[in-house]
């Protein structure tokens, strides 16, 4: 009988134990691992944090002036007159299909929409919440915005709108360009554009916005090549 | 069955509870909306102008760069009407750089204050336009609306208050039951008055075995309660072993306190927004400081309505002035130090390295919500992990779901194949392939 007893304080006890190793883990540390043979990585993780590493970061800049693959760098500089410049000469390269119409929609609702509104007239959530004001209305005429300015506002960010080039792409602001273009032709009750047909042979999708610029420079300059070799001469 | 009965209770007045909160609230919301009405009618027989229609255009044209009672890019506008006169300030709006030029000494006093920021021009505005704006930063400065807040930080703690009155409803429960014994053995106490009274004599209790002693003889009782223990032993064993290495719930305290409630919840920024790379990329990553700066520029602290009772507005202010000390931003002076901390958030959500997980084929191809993974994000006000992140979580969803096929060429002639094998309309991701081993594991 008395060792009856003593199991049944034993079990008690083992019970007891469990719970209590149950509740161990807290909310405020990770859990506790078995054998964690490969879980931590060898190689550096992309936003991991090492010592070698200046700051820490294992994000290190790249050198400055170096172009990698498929990326041209943008020619128009942060300064008033680089901003003129790109308003008045910067085209958009991009085709206005419906593809990217769709596209540059969808991007605009994500980045665009909460300052400027899903219409382009300036009044987003934050600016109803009055969170963030003095957000300009596509049709502002003292503005008078193109696909250029567009594009130099969303690349360096204007006043107290920061840039926008960490989120997007160069073809994705071209999209979100497009987009903002018809936002403000329906603003100012202007005619609906027509989409322009596109050869698909002539111009792959695949292709990246960049190697498409670096394409157009490159024969470019073939063409003016001859000219300035002449005046050389 | 005294139990199920309070239980009872307890609910419906819960719910009854709740329903007075709710109506609470909306008359709050009613009452301001009375509030707000109000100043405008005072303020109307300002003789500047019109200040309603002055605040919508300063709003949208002026607030860039101006605050009625700060400064900003520009100066705070409030009592300039005192400090110029009337013709200078319209000369001044409708072209400043003109003015400059002309080498108006208060022009040029201005420019050079300002770190030679020309203000643009506004030839649209007509002279009764500026007169309202006018007539708007001239307002007094109001008063921050107490009663307001109040109202407000009611209304938002209305859904977590329903706590508050359940502890309530509880401690009225149980002063209740001690009622109950009270009475009970008052009466019981009175019955045996009576029956001592009448002379009737109430059969003693004999004492018995103690009631352990009698459990340890039955043997089949001893048996039973055993294999019930043996049962819940191996039930808490296995639980235990099972939730090894699983970090669901796991909420650390970050470095600043990032409230993706006020963010994604509240002003409905989309996920995307910050999180751009889960899009393209195979992490999501956790946005550079450069985009809450984007925003962050120009909203230095929060409003009085975002505070709750937990967190005050001062202590949300003091997490935006880390944000500025980490990126070297001086508010006051509005620009950049150039000394930069980076924040060094902690990861909650992790795999072990032997896993690959893609986002953006996830996102982008799949068209899977931020939330079917990671919980109701949006009123999370500290993260947890919401879901285990175990391999059996993710199987799981990999069987029960369809592959998006539609508009995708890539599966044009895999899904008509595949389709036909299985004989299905529909393809899940297993169908796909989605279970084998290097598909994640390499």
């Amino acid at each position: 009988m008395d060792l009856m007893r003593s199991l049944f304080y034993k079990s008690l006890v083992v019970i007891l134990l469990a719970g209590f190793l149950v509740s161990c883990a807290g909310k405020d540390k990770p859990n506790y691992q078995y054998f964690p043979d490969m879980y931590k990585p060898v190689g550096y993780e992309t936003y991991g944090e090492y010592d070698i590493f200046v700051n820490q970061q294992e994000a290190k800049l790249p050198v400055e002036g170096t172009v990698p693959r498929g990326w041209m760098p943008y020619d128009y500089p942060d300064t008033p007159e680089g901003r003129a410049d790109a308003k008045a000469n910067l085209e958009n390269p991009l085709p206005r299909t419906e593809e990217n119409l769709i596209e540059g929609k969808a991007l605009y609702t994500i980045y665009c929409a909460v300052c400027h509104g899903d219409n382009g007239e300036g009044k987003g959530i934050l600016v109803e919440r009055e969170k963030i004001l003095g957000v300009p209305s596509y049709d502002d005429a003292g503005r008078a915005i193109t696909q250029g300015s567009v594009y130099h506002a969303m690349y360096y960010g204007l006043n107290t709108m920061g840039s926008y080039a960490v989120q997007t792409d160069e073809k994705e602001r071209w999209q979100i360009a497009h987009y903002v273009m018809k936002l403000k032709n329906e603003l100012e009750g202007g005619e609906e554009m027509a989409f322009e047909e596109v050869d698909e042979d002539a111009m792959p999708n695949k292709t990246s916005a960049g190697v498409m610029r670096a394409q157009q420079h490159m024969e470019s300059n073939q063409a003016t090549q001859p000219e300035t070799s002449t005046t050389n001469n | 069955m005294l139990l199920s009965v309070a239980f009872f209770i307890s609910f419906s007045l819960s719910i009854f509870a709740q329903d007075e909160a709710s109506a609470d609230a909306s008359g709050d919301q009613q009452e301001q909306a009375e509030d707000s009405g109000e100043p405008s009618d005072d303020a109307g027989a300002s003789d500047l102008g019109d200040p309603d229609n002055g605040k919508s255009i300063f709003n949208s044209q002026c607030a860039a760069c101006h605050k009625p009672y700060s400064d900003g890019i520009g100066p705070a506008l409030n009592g300039v009407t005192v400090r110029h006169n009337m013709e200078w300030i319209h000369a001044w709006i409708k072209n400043s750089s003109a003015l400059i030029a002309e080498g108006d000494p208060d022009a040029v006093a201005i420019y050079e204050e300002y770190n030679k920021t020309a203000m643009p021009p506004f030839p649209g505005l007509s002279d009764s336009d500026i007169n309202d704006i006018l007539a708007y930063v001239e307002q007094p400065k109001p008063e921050p609306k107490t009663v307001e807040t109040a109202g407000g930080g009611e209304a938002g703690a209305s859904g977590s208050g329903g706590g508050v009155s359940v502890n309530v409803i509880l401690g009225i429960l149980v002063f209740v039951l001690v009622m109950l014994l009270a009475v009970l053995f008052l009466v019981n106490k009175t019955l045996r008055n009576f029956a001592e009274a009448s002379g009737v004599t109430v059969p003693e209790k004999t004492k018995g075995k103690p009631i352990w002693k009698a459990f340890v003889e039955n043997q089949f009782l001893l048996l039973v309660t055993s294999v019930v223990i043996l049962l819940g032993v191996g039930y808490f064993a296995y639980g235990f072993l099972m939730q090894v290495g699983v970090d669901q719930g796991y909420q650390p305290i970050q470095p600043i306190h990032y409230s993706h409630r006020i963010h994604a919840g509240d002003n409905e920024i989309d996920c995307k927004y910050c999180h751009s790379s889960a899009r393209t990329s195979k992490h999501s990553g956790i946005p550079s400081l450069n985009v809450c700066m984007n925003c962050h520029e120009t909203i230095s602290e929060v409003s009085p309505e975002t505070a709750t009772e937990e967190y005050s507005k001062e202590f949300y202010d003091g997490e935006i002035a880390k944000l500025y000390d980490a990126v070297g931003w001086e508010p006051s002076e509005r620009t950049y130090s150039g000394e930069e901390k980076p924040v060094k958030w902690v990861r909650i959500h992790n795999l072990p390295d032997f896993a690959y997980f893609n986002h953006s084929q996830h996102v982008s191809v799949a068209g899977v919500s931020c939330q079917h993974c990671h919980g109701p994000i949006q009123e999370m006000e500290v993260v947890y992990q919401d879901a285990p992140l175990t391999m059996g979580w993710c199987i799981n969803c990999h069987r029960e779901t369809n592959v998006k096929m539609q508009g995708n060429e890539y599966y044009e002639k895999i899904h008509e194949e595949l389709s036909k094998k299985y004989g299905v309309e529909e393809l899940t991701v297993a169908q796909m392939g989605g279970l084998e081993c290097a598909k994640c594991h390499y």
